[in-house]
């Protein structure tokens, strides 16, 4: 008896427990103002700073974003950080991150708006050494094939699927690294890689044979844009309840906007907006960060539409995608279209209107990247 | 001499552990030993396994290209100042709550079949699971700081072996001595304060050295895990990206873990020093 009233005792004492925890769970946040006037306004990054987000970097020491009145403070991420989740339980109030990410998150009850596609091309591609003789995605039928998973693979899968590879008996599926040891030693023959950053680790590593960096004329690189199953990446991502919010409805214009600024900034000046985002705490090496800067740019510009505007048919070609396409697992990321309000150019029309009135060019037509040599470790 | 020799042997410890490195480096195919389609020994190539020498080196040099970043040992020593003191508050937070759960338990029977199994389960949420929680929880409230999430993040590691240690420290006193005290109407804080408390010393030091591996461990991965930006585990990651083309820059933040290790040990040893007198019946130290 003695035994058991202990046992009931501690089994209420830990529901008690259970029950004060998840109370405590509740969120709330109201868009609050600083001393002087100026709007707070917190942006998630989906990694830590890297060129990859140069242009909101640049519209905050440039002052864009105080021109429009706000406020921004930029919340880098860390391994474990689901950016969407973040604006979801209101803790930041956009976020960047890649859209067939957000799909799966949509489909399972986010919503969010993609209010500024910042990046019309995909950066994703699959690099191999030329000895390989992987020019095309059927050719990957019977290599080791490397994937990140985690949401970064579906442009592959889609690729090889394509192709009429078999991706789950026709090819062996390698885990990759968020480094490219695993290529580099040939445990991979063809490696995931962003234009803007694992590919120019590769050009900066020594090859032992020649004793020289490993060059461009060494690879093969299928590039998912070319072969017409690139998905939609780097946009800017807000709460679906809370732009029906008057004060926010103007807050994200000026917000897309200054955002734009930014990235202008960014495509005129390189080698300052590298400048900036190693200011602001990148330990990327010099010449690799100022290598992400311009092929980031090459991502934006020159831009169909107008930077930030999101193409119909982009988007329903990555919809497509995220609804047809099996990872190894035979999982798809959808399985039917996302609602209407899953994106809108309200905003960034807009914003694009208000900057083409004060004589900026948000087209970048006539834009020529321009030439990085990257140095061993990207030093 | 007595003094000196843990220190030689530590020291000497630390040259074979390199020394092997070198070894096996010079020794093992640089592609490594596959048996099987199965890497049973790691390759000994430049890029996996650097020359401890390249490692040092790279310490002296720059941590961008551009000539006006500081030495990496510098960053290095920088990012270490600032994890260690992170560990250290959760070190603090995770021995103040273990200690307070010891006691609480130690005291009511009730609390110690409501609380153990919990304090056991509490070590099953991994990490990652936990980071996001506290750090969206952290953000709810006005003036919190990002490093106070993985403080208290790391604290949840740490509190454990305090609570498991204090809790068998507390209850080891003899049953003689407690009624000793008992029949001379000692009150319960008394008898806390004059004999449980001493009696658990011997208990409490091992698991404050165990507490203080785990808030630095759990500092770095918590790190790790939100983003932090300024201490080690956030510059691993960073690094990580220049593991092909510089594959000693990534040692640097690991030599700073170790270096992190090594001072919070070594301040948990004077800890010990100081409450030497009550450590007779320690068996290890």
């Amino acid at each position: 008896m003695k035994h058991s009233t202990r046992v009931v005792l501690g089994m209420s004492a830990s529901v008690i427990a259970a029950a004060l925890m998840l109370s405590g769970c509740s969120s709330s946040s109201p868009t609050s103002k600083t001393a002087k006037g100026l709007t707070k306004v917190t942006l998630q990054l989906q990694w830590v700073p890297q060129a990859q987000f140069a242009g909101y970097y640049a519209a905050v020491a440039n002052g864009y974003y105080k021109k429009e009145g706000l406020d921004v403070t930029i919340k880098p991420a860390g391994t474990d950080t689901v950016p969407i989740n973040v604006v979801a339980k209101g803790q930041a109030d956009y976020a960047i991150s890649w859209v067939p990410k957000v799909l799966g998150s949509i489909a399972q009850g986010v919503n969010v708006t993609d209010v500024a596609q910042i990046y019309e091309r995909s950066g994703t591609t699959q690099i191999s050494f030329k000895d390989k003789g992987i020019t095309s995605p059927a050719d990957l039928a019977g290599k080791k094939v490397g994937s990140w998973g985690y949401g970064n693979q579906w442009e592959l899968f889609a690729g090889m699927q394509k192709a009429g590879v078999n991706t789950t008996s026709g090819i062996k599926l390698v885990q990759q690294a968020f480094d490219m040891k695993g290529f580099l030693a040939g445990d991979i023959d063809a490696a995931q890689a962003m234009t803007y950053n694992e590919y120019a680790q590769v050009l900066e590593t020594v090859n032992p044979k020649t004793g020289k960096l490993y060059q461009p004329s060494d690879l093969n690189v299928i590039n998912w844009n070319d072969d017409g199953t690139a998905m939609l990446q780097d946009a800017i991502w807000a709460d679906t309840n809370k732009l029906k919010d008057k004060t926010f409805d103007a807050t994200t214009v000026k917000f897309v906007k200054a955002s734009i600024e930014g990235w202008v900034f960014a495509r005129d000046n390189p080698a300052k907006a590298a400048g900036i985002v190693t200011k602001a705490g990148s330990t990327l090496g010099t010449s690799h960060q100022l290598w992400m800067t311009n092929e980031v740019n090459k991502l934006i510009w020159p831009s169909t539409e107008g930077i930030g505007v999101i193409r119909s048919s982009l988007w329903d070609q990555t919809v497509k995608i995220a609804e047809a396409t099996k990872d190894n697992t035979g999982a798809t990321i959808i399985s039917k279209a996302p609602p209407a309000s899953a994106y809108s150019n309200t905003y960034v029309d807009e914003a694009l209107k208000e900057l083409k009135a004060e004589g900026v060019d948000v087209m970048g037509s006539s834009w020529k990247p321009i030439t990085v040599t990257l140095n061993a470790g990207g030093k | 001499m007595t003094r000196a020799r843990p220190i030689i042997l530590g020291a000497v410890g630390v040259l074979l552990i390199g020394a092997l490195w070198e070894l096996y480096k010079a020794i093992a195919p640089a592609t490594g030993v596959v048996i099987g389609g199965v890497t049973v020994l790691p390759r000994s190539s430049d890029l996996a396994m650097p020359h401890i020498a390249t490692m040092f080196l790279r310490l002296g040099q720059p941590v961008l290209g551009d000539p006006g970043s500081p030495p990496l040992w510098l960053a290095v020593l920088q990012a270490a100042g600032f994890t260690l003191g992170i560990a250290a508050v959760s070190w603090v937070i995770g021995v103040v709550v273990g200690m307070l759960l010891a006691i609480l338990m130690q005291r009511f029977r009730t609390a110690e079949s409501a609380l153990a199994p919990w304090v056991i389960l509490s070590q099953t949420v991994p990490i990652i699971a936990l980071a996001p929680l506290v750090s969206g929880f952290g953000s709810q409230i006005p003036g919190w700081q990002d490093w106070m999430s993985v403080a208290v993040i790391a604290s949840y590691l740490a509190f454990f072996p305090v609570s498991i240690g204090a809790l068998r420290g507390l209850s080891s006193p003899e049953v003689a001595h407690v009624e000793l005290l008992h029949s001379y109407a000692v009150g319960w804080w008394k008898t806390l304060v004059r004999l449980r408390l001493p009696a658990s010393v011997p208990y409490l030091v091992p698991a404050l050295r165990l507490a203080a591996a785990s808030a630095v461990i759990g500092t770095v991965v918590a790190e790790v895990s939100i983003g932090l930006e300024g201490g080690v585990g956030r510059m691993m990651i960073e690094f990580a990206s220049a593991s092909s083309g510089d594959p000693a820059k990534p040692f640097g933040p690991i030599f700073g873990a170790i270096a992190i290790g090594l001072v919070s040990a070594g301040i948990v040893a004077l800890l010990g020093l100081f409450l030497r007198r009550y450590r007779r019946s320690e068996a290890t130290s």
